[in-house]
């Protein structure tokens, strides 16, 4: 894989700037880099950009508002309503106050994906470590909040299923496909964004000038149903880890 | 002008024409034949992988979106319920299908008896 990649640009920038104050702050630390001369991954310098967007976009957009939404406001807040319609519509009218940790979960995927079209960069989501990340952070937000909501005992006795006398089998099923969860969400998001970029690249290699252009428009769809589902499947989660006994049989 | 736009299109055409040319010349890596055959066995095996799980995820999901269409026309009212339920079911399916992928694509860049 590695003749396929080429440094970027805006990594060799980086690195050039922060390279020398990470090194230092990790040889304080006992961490040899692996490349002393670029000691960022392009992934972290790829997050970073996408971190810096989003607050830049939607930490600003949100100075400032009025009763009566202006355009930029008004399509800012369709984007907030559609998780927030999502939230209600999987977890009920209680969901509304997960929409800080699912919308930017959500908005981070999505300019994630969506980074690797624009020339000179490439999506930090086809790393499996920053999808890896993402997972996890669901996974321990939703046993979190489910401890919150019901309390930690209660929590933990909802492992165990329904009869007591089933619970030494019920239990290890329960935590195997808990700890699925985590990977099978990581390896989607990962396997779709780079089987993506791995095709685009295969087929510019065979004709570089107009044949990639159709794949890249269905990478634009994917990159979409990805976010998409990495949000619903969180609301899933959620909604499974904070629903309380009698409702969810 | 004129003139302009023919040599522009002529020299698009055989930039495409030649681009398959320019990516040839890689270096031919010298292959150990002892190891040639697990080499092909490799590749053989990770072809029949994303083979097979390509046909088995398209007659799952052709599945799904069919009994969708159906539902959809004979309940209209109930669209939005069934679209999401749908692409939760494709998604699930797909994902499977991803798996095979990374396997497949694992096989087949590790070149599994290439190297010594």
């Amino acid at each position: 894989m590695e003749e396929l990649e080429h440094s970027l640009y805006i990594v060799e920038l980086f690195n050039k700037i922060f390279g020398k104050p990470v090194v230092a702050l990790l040889g304080l630390l006992g961490i040899e880099p692996k490349h002393p001369e670029s000691p960022i991954p392009d992934y972290i310098v790829m997050c970073i950009m996408v971190a810096a967007f989003l607050i830049v976009v939607f930490g600003l957009a949100s100075r400032r508002l009025s009763i009566i939404p202006s355009g930029r406001q008004s399509v800012l807040e369709i984007i907030v309503q559609m998780f927030e319609s999502i939230l209600t519509d999987i977890i009920g009218e209680q969901g509304k106050k997960y929409l800080p940790m699912i919308g930017t979960i959500g908005l981070f995927i999505f300019s994630a994906n969506m980074l690797g079209f624009v020339p000179g960069f490439m999506s930090p989501t086809s790393k499996l470590n920053v999808t890896a990340g993402c997972a996890l952070a669901v996974f321990v937000y939703y046993h979190w909040q489910g401890m919150k909501a019901q309390g930690a005992l209660k929590y933990l006795k909802h492992f165990t299923g329904p009869i007591p006398a089933l619970a030494p089998l019920m239990l290890p099923i329960e935590i195997i496909s808990h700890f699925s969860r985590p990977v099978s969400l990581s390896l989607r998001l990962f396997g779709n964004i780079f089987a993506e970029k791995l095709l685009i690249v295969i087929i510019a290699s065979v004709m570089p000038f107009v044949l990639p252009l159709p794949f890249m428009a269905v990478g634009i769809f994917t990159a979409i149903i990805q976010a998409f589902v990495f949000v619903l499947l969180a609301c899933i989660y959620i909604a499974g880890a904070v629903a309380h006994e009698g409702e969810h049989s | 002008m004129k003139h302009l736009k023919a040599l522009g299109s002529l020299l698009f055409f055989v930039l495409v024409a030649s681009s398959p040319l320019l990516a040839q010349g890689a270096a031919e890596a010298a292959v150990n034949p002892v190891k040639a055959s697990l080499y092909k066995l490799a590749l053989i095996v990770g072809g029949a992988i994303i083979t097979l799980t390509a046909a088995a995820g398209a007659f799952c999901q052709a599945k799904a979106i069919s009994s969708a269409c159906e539902g959809i026309s004979r309940n209209p009212g109930a669209a939005s319920h069934i679209r999401f339920l749908l692409i939760f079911g494709l998604v699930l399916i797909e994902t499977l299908v991803i798996y095979a992928l990374l396997i497949t694509i694992i096989i087949v860049l590790i070149q599994w008896g290439n190297y010594a």
